[in-house]
C-alpha cells in the first residue's frame, strides 16, 4: 500500500503510482502526492500496474483529483489498471471521467 | 595384467636353442638394465611366457621341438588384445627369410650379430609402442564402460520422462495420441488430465532444442500441469503459471512451443490456447476443417506482465474432431529431403470418408511419405473427440483428489469487537481464505471489493455512525477519516460480524457472504437515491453489480450478498 508520485520536469505532467490496494487507509498519501506541489500540472497519471484492488472510497478520491485537476477539464488517465480494477471503474461509468488507456 | 611395472625396467623373454647366442644377448640385455627370461626352445617359450607375460619376445626363427614362426603364433593367442612385440633373431639376411620372419606374426627382425646401439633403439621404441597400446585399451574400456552406464541413465530418465510426460494419466475414448519413442528426447512433451469439473484438460509442447535440455524443461512443465489440474485452476491460470516456471527457469533461447486444450463435454465446447506450433486442425462433421492458428508466443518467452493466456472458446458437435501435432509432421522429410507439409495434410483430411480412421490413416501416410529417412522418429499427433461422458470413464481417483487437496464447502463466521476496529483490518485474513477455493482466485479483485464494501459500510455507518455527506463539504475526506480514527478508538459497544459460506455447484460454486453489525440499519430506497458526481454513495451499487444478489434484512443492519463463479469463468 503506497503512493509515490513523480512530475516531469517541467512541471506539467504528474505521474502518481498506487501499488497494493487503494483504499481510505492511502487518502492522506494520494493527496498529499498532488495538493503539496508547488505549480499544479497540466496532467495526470495514475500509474495502476501494480495496483491490486480499489474500493468505492478509492472511486471517491479519484473524483477528489478530478475536481482538483479542473472538473470537466482535468486531464487525467489511468493506465494498466488490471481488468478486476477496470471492471470496477466501468461499472461506476468513470470511463466517461477518466481517460482509461489500455495496457501496453 | 602385468602390474605397473617400473617404466624403466623392462622384462625380455629371449628364446634361443643356441646357448652362445643366447647368452651373449642375455648379457647385452642385462647390461641395458632389463630384466631377462630364457627359454632354450620354442615350448619353453611359451610357458615362460604364459608364467610371465614379458613385455617383449625375442625369438630364434629355428628352434627344436616348437620352431619360431609356430611359438609367435602361440604367443600372440595367448596374448589376445595385448601388445606383445616379437623380434624373430635371425643370421639370415636375404630379403625372402626376413619377410618370412614378419609373415609369421613378428613385428621386426634383429640381425646376428646383434649391435647393441639397434637393439637397445627397437627394445625402447616397441616398449614404448606397447604402453601406448595399452592406454589406448585402457581409454577404450573406459569409454566403454561410460557408454554403457550412459545408456542405462538414459533409458531410466526416458522412463521417468515418459511417465510423467506422455499424459499416461488419461485413459479415455476421447483422445489418442502417437508420441514417437523419442520423442522426449526430441522436446515433445505431451500432458492430458482430467478436471475436477470432469473436463479434459491437454497440452503438448515442443522445446525448443533437443537432447536433455530440452526434456530438462518438461518436468516443471508436468508437476505443473498435473498440479494445477487436479487442484481446479483455470486454464489461463495454469498457461501463465507454466510460463512464469519456465521463464524463470531456462536459458534464454530456450522455450516451449505449445497448445492448450481444455474439452468440456457437457457443454460442447473446447478452449483452446496455441503459442508456437502449427495450426490445429479442427474437423467438422461436414468434412470442412478449421485451422486455429498461433496468436501467441511460446511458453516461456514472455514475463508474465505481458504474457496472454487467453485461449479461444469453440463451439463442437459430437463427433467433430481436433487435432493438435508439432511440426514433426510437417516438417517429416523423404529420402529427396522433401516436406510433407501442409498441402499433404489438407489433401489426408479431404481425402477422408471414415472420420474414425483419420488418425491412423494420418500416422501412416506420414510414415509411408518418410519410408526409410532416417527422421521417421520425430512425430507427435493429438486426436481430440467431442462426444457425450459416459459415467464409467470420470475418473473416481480424481475425485476424491478433489475433495481432499481444495476448499470446496465450507462456512466461517468472523466477528471484530470494538477493540480491533482501530487496529485490525480483516479483508486480507479473508481473503487469503477465499483464495484458497480455486474457483474464487480468479475473482480475488471483485471479492476485495464486495467485501471491502460491506465490512466498510457496516462498521462506519452501522457502529460508528458515520454520515458520508460528511464527505461532500471541502476537506470532507480528511474530517470523515479523522472522524472515523477517533471513533475506532474511543468505542466501546457494538460489533460488525462477516459470515462467508461456500459451496460448489454443478457449474461452479457460490459464495455467500452476510455482514451484520450493531448499528441501527440503513435503507437501500434513500442510499440509492444519491447523485452520481458525490464522492461517496458509490460503494452499495458496486456491490450490487459485482455480485448476483444483493439483499438488506433485519433492520436494514444485515446485507447478504451471493457471488457465484462458474467453471469457464
Amino acid at each position: 500500500m503506497t503512493v509515490t508520485s513523480m512530475a516531469s520536469d517541467d512541471g506539467s505532467e504528474l505521474t502518481i503510482v498506487i501499488k497494493g490496494r487503494f483504499d481510505f487507509s492511502v487518502h492522506q498519501d494520494f493527496r498529499g502526492s498532488y495538493e503539496t506541489l508547488s505549480s499544479k500540472p497540466e496532467q495526470f497519471i495514475l500509474d495502476m500496474t501494480d495496483t491490486a484492488y480499489l474500493d468505492s472510497s478509492a472511486l471517491g478520491m479519484l473524483l477528489l483529483l478530478r475536481d482538483y485537476a479542473g472538473g470537466d477539464a482535468a486531464k487525467i488517465s489511468i493506465k494498466n489498471a488490471s481488468s478486476d480494477v477496470k471492471r470496477i471503474l466501468a461499472i461506476s461509468n468513470f470511463e466517461q471521467l477518466f481517460t482509461i488507456e489500455n495496457n501496453e | 595384467m602385468g602390474s605397473r611395472k617400473d617404466e624403466r625396467l623392462i622384462t625380455v623373454l629371449v628364446a634361443d636353442d643356441t646357448s652362445t647366442d643366447r647368452l651373449i644377448l642375455e648379457a647385452i640385455l642385462r647390461k641395458q638394465g632389463h630384466r631377462v627370461l630364457s627359454a632354450e626352445d620354442g615350448e619353453q617359450a611359451v610357458a615362460v611366457y604364459s608364467a610371465e607375460r614379458p613385455d617383449i619376445v625375442l625369438l630364434d626363427a629355428l628352434m627344436p621341438k616348437l620352431d619360431g614362426f609356430a611359438a609367435a603364433r602361440q604367443i600372440k593367442t595367448l596374448a589376445g588384445e595385448e601388445l606383445v612385440p616379437i623380434l624373430f633373431l635371425t643370421s639370415l639376411t636375404d630379403a625372402d627369410s626376413l619377410v618370412k620372419c614378419l609373415d609369421a606374426g613378428g613385428d621386426d627382425f634383429l640381425s646376428k650379430p646383434y649391435n647393441p646401439v639397434i637393439l637397445q633403439a627397437k627394445i625402447r621404441s616397441f616398449f614404448r609402442m606397447r604402453a601406448m597400446q595399452r592406454t589406448m585399451l585402457e581409454q577404450r574400456d573406459q569409454i566403454a564402460r561410460h557408454n554403457e552406464h550412459f545408456l542405462q541413465e538414459q533409458t531410466v530418465a526416458k522412463q521417468v520422462f515418459d511417465n510423467i510426460t506422455s499424459g499416461g494419466q488419461v485413459d479415455s475414448k476421447h483422445l489418442r495420441y502417437y508420441l514417437s519413442p523419442l520423442a522426449v528426447f526430441n522436446g515433445d512433451v505431451m500432458v492430458a488430465s482430467t478436471t475436477p469439473a470432469g473436463n479434459l484438460m491437454l497440452l503438448l509442447g515442443d522445446f525448443t532444442g533437443h537432447g536433455l535440455p530440452a526434456a530438462i524443461g518438461a518436468m516443471p512443465l508436468a508437476t505443473t500441469f498435473y498440479g494445477m489440474v487436479e487442484k481446479g485452476f483455470a486454464m489461463s491460470d495454469i498457461l501463465a503459471e507454466i510460463n512464469s516456471k519456465l521463464k524463470s527457469i531456462l536459458p534464454v533461447g530456450l522455450f516451449c512451443c505449445a497448445s492448450m486444450v481444455e474439452m468440456n463435454f457437457r457443454k460442447n465446447t473446447v478452449r483452446i490456447w496455441n503459442g508456437g506450433l502449427p495450426a490445429a486442425y479442427l474437423h467438422r462433421n461436414d468434412g470442412q476443417v478449421e485451422q486455429i492458428k498461433s496468436s501467441h508466443l511460446p511458453l516461456g518467452v514472455l514475463s508474465n506482465k505481458k504474457f496472454k493466456s487467453d485461449p479461444a472458446l469453440i463451439s463442437m458437435a459430437h463427433g467433430e474432431r481436433l487435432y493438435l501435432w508439432s511440426d514433426g509432421i510437417h516438417e517429416a522429410r523423404d529420402l529427396d529431403g522433401e516436406m510433407y507439409g501442409d498441402d499433404r495434410l489438407l489433401a489426408e483430411f479431404a481425402n477422408n470418408q471414415q472420420p474414425d480412421e483419420l488418425f491412423d490413416d494420418l500416422l501412416k501416410s506420414v510414415k509411408h511419405f518418410v519410408g526409410l529417412s532416417e527422421k521417421s522418429d520425430d512425430l507427435s499427433l493429438v486426436e481430440l473427440l467431442m462426444a457425450p461422458v459416459d459415467i464409467a470413464d470420470v475418473n473416481p481417483d480424481s475425485q476424491v483428489v478433489t475433495t481432499q487437496s481444495q476448499l470446496a464447502e465450507w462456512g466461517l463466521t468472523f466477528e471484530i469487537k470494538p477493540s480491533s476496529f482501530a487496529i485490525f483490518d480483516p479483508l486480507p485474513l479473508l481473503l487469503s481464505v477465499l483464495l484458497e477455493v480455486p474457483g474464487l482466485r480468479n475473482h480475488s479483485g471483485t471479492l476485495y471489493t464486495v467485501i471491502s464494501e460491506l465490512y466498510t459500510n457496516a462498521l462506519e455507518h452501522g457502529v460508528l455512525g458515520l454520515d458520508s455527506s460528511i464527505k461532500d463539504a471541502p476537506d470532507g475526506f480528511d474530517r470523515y477519516y479523522q472522524l472515523r480514527r477517533d471513533k475506532t478508538q474511543t468505542i466501546q459497544n457494538g460489533f460488525v460480524k462477516i459470515d462467508l459460506a461456500h459451496k460448489m455447484q454443478a457449474d461452479g460454486g457460490s459464495l455467500t457472504i452476510i455482514v451484520a453489525d450493531s448499528g441501527s440499519g440503513f435503507s437501500l430506497a434513500d442510499y440509492t437515491q444519491k447523485n452520481d458526481k458525490h464522492y461517496s454513495g458509490r460503494g452499495l451499487k458496486l456491490v450490487q453489480s459485482l455480485c448476483d444478489t444483493l439483499e438488506v434484512r433485519g433492520d436494514g443492519n444485515i446485507v447478504a450478498a451471493t457471488f457465484c463463479w462458474h467453471t469457464d469463468d
